[in-house]
């Protein structure tokens, strides 16, 4: 099937048919290239894709057959209180970790954006939180928002801020603000960074232009920087989105989903449910459900581009 | 005078904010490297002042290095990184040039595929995968993440490296064929060699993603003896609810030298791999 479609190619013309002579097309030599990749991107992400369609049909437990159950496992979801917590939770962290990436990330390249001796340097380090294994960092924020020996609560009640410390792991409200803060403080140097970027590729003369016509420092900012860098703040954002709502293992590690569903998300919900209780069907019923939301941002996304 | 004031702007619209958004994004790696010294007397009195180390010490990195199986770890975890990282350069790079630089039938259907596979999050796909691995008997076998790393990892390369080959200019790759060069060679010896920074952007993208990765690795990695840096520090130094933070921290701190070392070599490239997709569009 792969070779099928090259022989619509064009013989290149004068050249005898020899194997070599076949090879040479570029409707041969690029599919001969492309199938190692395809046939494994089919194998381990189409295949899986539509198998666990199926597998949420199904009630279906670990080591034993599936049954086909119909839309039974989305209709079980429906009725569920703890689903509708799992996507309101979701929508809260996707949502509060956007904007703070976003404001914070459009500040830090702001500031970057400036000449000064070490930048280089200082962007290296402030990428650190980015490229470090997010389960590894997140050990160091868990110890951080320790009950009992936080370092937090030791600087705000030997400030005289508060009289005690708070547990910010044990209550519903300040496990999901620790999580959208960990999580802030983890994607904020991608935005930093690759908007930084994309205000290096703004002329100087611009800048100098609209001083020259009297633009204060907010109105150059308004008028110049901000419809410039439009395209890749909308882009990035898109990314960032996309990939928060798939975010694991920051979750997995900090709260566990906790205290009582608190902090899950559908992938860690997921994860409980196909996992550690080994209800197959119903996981990836629970897994399908970040689905319409997703393809509702890829294809915004894919329009987008397509229009730029 | 107007110097005090240059410096003073400066200071407000630089030098402090700055420093604000270092201190914010490097104190949990401070954080990080004192526990990880500070013997147990200190990191389990609330009443000693926690910003400091006042008796350092390196038990806990010796307790890691010979109670756990930290080396091991870290062992599998650079085995993983290696091997995925080369197959994922080395299909992304096949995948890339074809549709980058030929025109043929199904083109356009493989690049929205690459693209659609790069946005497909892994907890759509990690339930059904579990299930796959298991029938494939590949349960608690370092090759089980082998094979579901580059799925990862081969999209972003392939659609990295796209942008990279399509900046190469037709003219040379045909003066090589008009020279008698196949197709393979003028892939091999022209337009490669040009485009070594983006290999080595998509090498040391897939190298800390697979570094990073968690969720396959959890899933399928049950046993000490396969797992990876960042399974086995959340597995096996929690052991239920007591915490050996300062061995955690040392492994934390550890775990991360070997991504920071690439990096601080590769940064240039790293920076741009990652604005490659969103600036240069």
């Amino acid at each position: 099937m792969a070779v099928g479609p090259a022989s619509l190619a064009h013989p290149v013309a004068g050249r005898p048919f020899t194997l070599k002579g076949v090879l040479e097309r570029e409707g041969v030599f690029s599919w001969l290239m492309l199938s190692p990749g395809v046939l494994f991107l089919l194998a381990f992400i189409a295949y899986p894709f539509f198998y666990g369609i199926f597998l949420s049909l199904e009630d279906r437990r670990v080591a034993s057959p599936g049954v086909f159950v119909g839309l039974a496992n989305f209709q079980t979801l429906m009725g569920d209180a703890v689903f509708w917590q799992v996507t309101r939770n979701t929508f809260v962290y996707v949502a509060a970790t956007t904007v703070l990436k976003l404001a914070g990330g459009l500040g830090m390249a702001l500031v970057m954006n400036q000449r000064f001796r070490g930048r280089n340097l200082a962007r290296a380090f402030l990428l650190l939180p980015f490229i470090v294994p997010t389960a590894l960092s997140t050990v160091a924020w868990m110890w951080i928002l320790d009950p009992t020996f936080s370092v937090v609560n030791w600087l705000l009640v030997h400030t005289g801020v508060v009289a005690k410390g708070y547990s910010f792991l044990g209550n519903a409200t300040l496990a999901m603000g620790s999580l959208i803060v960990v999580n802030t403080w983890r994607g904020m140097p991608f935005y930093g960074i690759t908007l930084l970027a994309g205000l290096q590729t703004i002329s100087p003369d611009l800048y100098e232009a609209a001083s020259i016509d009297g633009a204060t420092t907010t109105q150059r900012f308004r008028y110049v920087t901000l419809p410039i860098i439009k395209p890749v703040l909308i882009i990035v954002t898109m990314f960032s989105v996309i990939f928060t709502f798939g975010d694991f293992q920051l979750i997995y590690a900090l709260t566990h989903g906790g205290p009582a569903n608190a902090t899950h998300v559908f992938s860690t919900w997921a994860f409980d449910i196909g996992m550690s209780a080994g209800l197959l069907g119903m996981g990836a019923a629970v897994a399908l459900a970040i689905l319409p939301a997703l393809a509702a941002l890829i294809v915004a996304l894919t329009i987008y581009l397509r229009r730029e | 005078m107007v110097d005090g004031r240059d410096f003073l702007g400066r200071l407000r619209r630089l030098y402090l904010p700055l420093a604000v958004f270092l201190v914010l994004m490097l104190f949990p790696f401070y954080w990080m490297l004192i526990t990880s010294i500070k013997p147990n007397r200190e990191l389990y009195n609330a009443r000693i002042m926690p910003l400091i180390v006042h008796q350092p010490t390196l038990k806990h990195y010796i307790d890691l290095l010979y109670e756990t199986n930290f080396l091991t770890w870290t062992y599998n975890t650079l085995l993983v990184a290696v091997v995925t990282t080369l197959v994922s350069v080395v299909l992304g790079t096949m995948m890339a040039y074809p549709l980058a630089r030929m025109r043929f039938p199904g083109a356009a259907v493989v690049a929205i595929g690459v693209a659609a596979t790069y946005l497909v999050p892994q907890p759509l796909l990690f339930i059904p995968m579990s299930d796959i691995i298991n029938r494939l008997d590949l349960g608690n076998t370092l090759t089980a993440v082998m094979l579901t790393y580059p799925t990862l990892l081969i999209p972003f390369s392939a659609w990295l490296l796209m942008g990279y080959f399509k900046s190469v200019p037709r003219e040379l790759e045909e003066a090589a064929r008009i020279d008698g060069a196949s197709r393979l060679q003028a892939m091999t010896r022209i337009v490669l060699p040009l485009c070594t920074p983006g290999l080595l952007s998509a090498g040391i993208f897939s190298f800390t993603l697979a570094q990073n990765e968690f969720l396959y690795a959890l899933i399928f990695l049950a046993k000490s003896e396969v797992r990876t840096v960042p399974v086995g520090a959340i597995t096996e130094l929690i052991r239920g609810d007591v915490f050996y933070w300062g061995q955690l921290m040392a492994a934390a701190l550890l775990g991360s030298v070997p991504v920071a070392i690439i990096y601080s070599f590769f940064v240039e490239y790293y920076v741009a791999g990652l604005t490659a997709g969103s600036v240069k569009n």
